[in-house]
């Protein structure tokens, strides 16, 4: 999500060129499969790791399990945004990749066209694995993806700001409000967060309107429109920018770096970011503030998926399945998550991990109680996301009550 | 006119189709067509006329292959529903109207609607008068004004995605350069919020359109300027035209023909623009800058609805041919005139 989040816009017209053009190569398609018949050498892959450190952490890790599996890895990284257009171009030509990446709450759209194979038809099995991470992988009661590593968002703070002020780290909404405005001060907001015109908006938004009992079928309800509220508070007391309605959670991060914000929600991939662009900064992360003391805490979850697309050869598809049960091992869901600063997915490996990556202790809690952006939509879950961010942007510059936003939004 | 074989490309044709035109009736072929009997097409004039089809045919299968295939599947598309699923099964049920009755009733359209006309008009209307202002402006000579005019260009030169980022950044609300040259200069007590708030968000996303417009504008009329000949000019200032008088009788009627493609051009490329308002807003806040091209994007490669998403670019392609046609009557008007 963070990724998709991030680069939505720039690839707008490359996506929309790429998909005019699939159906003319729709025709010429149906080559491109390769060696069926043979032994299997070689295995395709595609995913969207196109950026350092990433790169070489995965080109590593599938060089090793091709290695393990006995064949060579041809892998392809597009941009992220790319990914999807891709997908459905060589879905249309029958040229899938014999493993293929996918962000989570994509995989509904992509196991609706028909075009993966469920997981369970070559031995693999998601035992084991948080339930969230198993629905964002389901489709129509079938397992389409294994996750090695997800991740959440969390809420960051600046120690040094917060220890001047004499704040503690917020555990409630009450507490949020309090202390965003106490730690308010100049040219400095107390919190940042991003809700803009995209599904990066309804991401940040989801912690709030799910812990406190909110539903994504319907978001025309009390419990939705009381998350609302505590956001648009925020803003109109000034304790958050009026600019959130338009900043990504890189420009978040941004804030937070250079110190206009003395907490910010975001997760845990701006990590590095934040190390090299503030280099001194002292912060911690805690989990999101809940409505009431003692509520559960429902986070999003994200990271991606990965999948086994019908390439209608069984042996390639044998040895693809393979390179998806290394992908997820117990070995290389630790690694992954030390290097990637995420979480793993298996609940029996969750304590050794905090154990050894402390910072991650938050994010890891978390996890545990989170949910699937699709988990109750499924392929649905696009348009629900369109509706949850216009009513957040409407209430948030005041076009509309939260409540009277939240049924306008519903009602589309 | 020496613009107007130039700009119109009407009135260069009816000469090449005059030529055609006269071919008496072979024998035998049924009257009132012109077409060659079956002998005739081995007649010098036959000849001619295969060879004039022959000319044409690449352009027509160009045209054929990358203008009529795409619009023809996208008229056909708005009346499916066309999923993700659709590219891996190749179904997309037949679903008529549903498409756009489901569009054209949504709550978003109204606005989206609305801002595209506010947007198209505004954008127009300030890229032309500041560019042709520029263009006129250029047309004496100083020192330095090639390389000025050069300069001019720059904004059509850069990448639209760079461009949006540095005016996200100029315009940001608190540390953006923008207010903060306001507030420093004291013209301002609170920031605005240019992109932020829902009655400005429109204004900020015109004005950097019309930004990024007037080079384009700037170049077509100054070249059109350039054509209008000096000793109309001469003339007029004996008649005592000259400054405004000169360029109200003199400059514009022989500068309309330029305007007009300038014009129409202009009306085409803005209706269609994505790019900017996805870098700048996203459509956002609350839909205050949501246009029907990229609601049209947003339903296709967000929602994966690709028939809706057909049917709101199919909407735009008619809105495109109005003015196409309005265009050709201009420019037919024109040239009996």
């Amino acid at each position: 999500m963070a990724r998709r989040g991030a680069r939505l816009g720039r690839t707008a017209l490359a996506t929309a060129t790429a998909l005019a053009t699939a159906a003319t190569l729709a025709a010429c398609g149906g080559g491109g499969a390769g060696d069926s018949g043979g032994p299997v050498t070689s295995l395709r892959v595609l995913d969207y790791y196109n950026n350092e450190p990433e790169n070489t952490v995965y080109a590593d890790l599938l060089n090793a399990c091709g290695q393990q599996a006995g064949v060579t890895i041809q892998r392809e990284a597009v941009p992220g945004a790319s990914l999807i257009a891709k997908v459905l171009q060589q879905a249309s030509s029958r040229t899938l990749p014999d493993v293929l990446m996918l962000d989570n709450p994509d995989l509904q759209q992509i196991a609706a066209t028909g075009a993966l194979s469920p997981i369970t038809d070559f031995g693999l099995s998601t035992d084991g694995y948080a339930n969230g991470i198993v629905s964002a992988s389901t489709y129509e009661g079938k397992v389409y993806g294994m996750q090695p590593v997800t991740n959440t968002i969390g809420l960051f703070y600046n120690e040094d700001m917060l220890a001047a002020a004499g704040v503690t780290p917020p555990k409630t909404w009450d507490e949020l409000k309090a202390a965003a405005a106490k730690l308010t001060s100049g040219d400095r907001y107390g919190l940042a967060f991003s809700a803009p015109a995209n599904y990066e908006g309804t991401w940040q938004f989801l912690p709030f309107m799910w812990s406190n009992g909110g539903d994504e079928t319907n978001i025309a309800s009390p419990q939705v429109a009381q998350a609302l509220q505590l956001w648009v508070d925020l803003v109109t007391s000034g304790s958050a920018s009026r600019s959130v309605v338009n900043w990504t959670q890189a420009d978040v991060n941004e804030q937070f770096g250079a110190g206009k914000a003395a907490m910010m929600i975001n997760g845990p991939w701006q990590f590095p970011a934040l190390a090299q662009k503030a280099p001194d900064l002292k912060y911690g992360v805690v989990p999101i503030p809940v409505p009431q003391a003692g509520a559960t805490e429902v986070a999003p979850l994200g990271g991606e998926t990965w999948t086994l697309p019908r390439t209608g050869d069984e042996a390639r598809q044998k040895k693809a399945a393979e390179i998806v049960a290394c992908l997820n091992s117990d070995a290389t869901q630790m690694n992954l998550a030390t290097e990637r600063s995420s979480v793993p997915t298996k609940t029996a490996l969750l304590d050794g991990f905090v154990a050894q990556a402390p910072t991650m202790a938050a994010f890891t809690e978390q996890v545990k109680t989170a949910r699937a952006r699709t988990g109750k939509l499924g392929a649905d879950w696009p348009a629900a996301a369109t509706k949850i961010y216009t009513a957040v942007q409407s209430a948030i510059t005041g076009g509309a009550t939260p409540d009277a936003a939240l049924r306008q939004a519903q009602n589309g | 006119m020496a613009e107007e074989g130039r700009a119109g490309g009407t009135t260069a044709r009816p000469p090449l189709l005059t030529v055609v035109a006269p071919d008496p009736p072979a024998p035998g072929a049924a009257a009132g067509t012109d077409r060659p009997g079956r002998a005739g097409w081995w007649s010098p004039r036959g000849r001619e006329r295969l060879l004039q089809l022959g000319f044409l045919l690449p352009a027509v299968a160009y045209l054929l292959l990358f203008f009529g295939y795409p619009v023809v599947q996208n008229v056909v598309m708005a009346f499916q529903e066309y999923t993700t699923a659709t590219f891996y099964t190749g179904e997309a049920p037949w679903v008529g109207l549903d498409n756009y009755v489901a569009v054209l009733t949504s709550a978003v359209f109204n606005q989206a609607l609305v801002n595209t006309v506010l947007f198209t008009v505004g954008s127009i209307a300030g890229q032309f008068v500041i560019g042709l202002a520029i263009a006129v402006f250029f047309q004496r000579r100083f020192p330095l004004s090639g390389v000025l005019r050069s300069l001019l260009l720059l904004p059509w030169l850069m990448p639209l995605i760079v461009s949006g980022a540095v005016w996200r950044w100029i315009l940001d609300q608190d540390n953006g350069a923008l207010n903060r040259f306001l507030g420093g200069v004291g013209l301002i007590g609170e920031n605005p919020g240019w992109l932020t708030s829902t009655s400005l968000a429109l204004i900020a996303v015109i004005v950097v359109n019309i930004w990024v417009g007037i080079p384009f504008n700037t170049t077509i009329l100054y070249g059109g300027l350039q054509d209008v000949p000096r000793e109309l000019y001469e003339a007029a200032a004996l008649d005592g035209a000259t400054g405004w008088r000169a360029f109200r009788h003199v400059t514009w009627p022989l500068l309309r023909p330029v305007v007009n493609v300038v014009l129409v051009l202009g009306v085409v490329y803005t209706i269609k623009v994505l790019d900017i308002i996805l870098g700048l807003t996203g459509g956002g806040p609350a839909n205050a800058t949501q246009t029907i091209a990229t609601q049209s994007y947003h339903l296709s490669f967000q929602e994966f609805r690709f028939g809706q998403g057909a049917a709101l670019g199919n909407v735009l392609i008619v809105i495109s041919l109005v003015f196409a046609l309005f265009y050709l009557r201009a420019n037919r008007r024109a040239g009996q005139g």
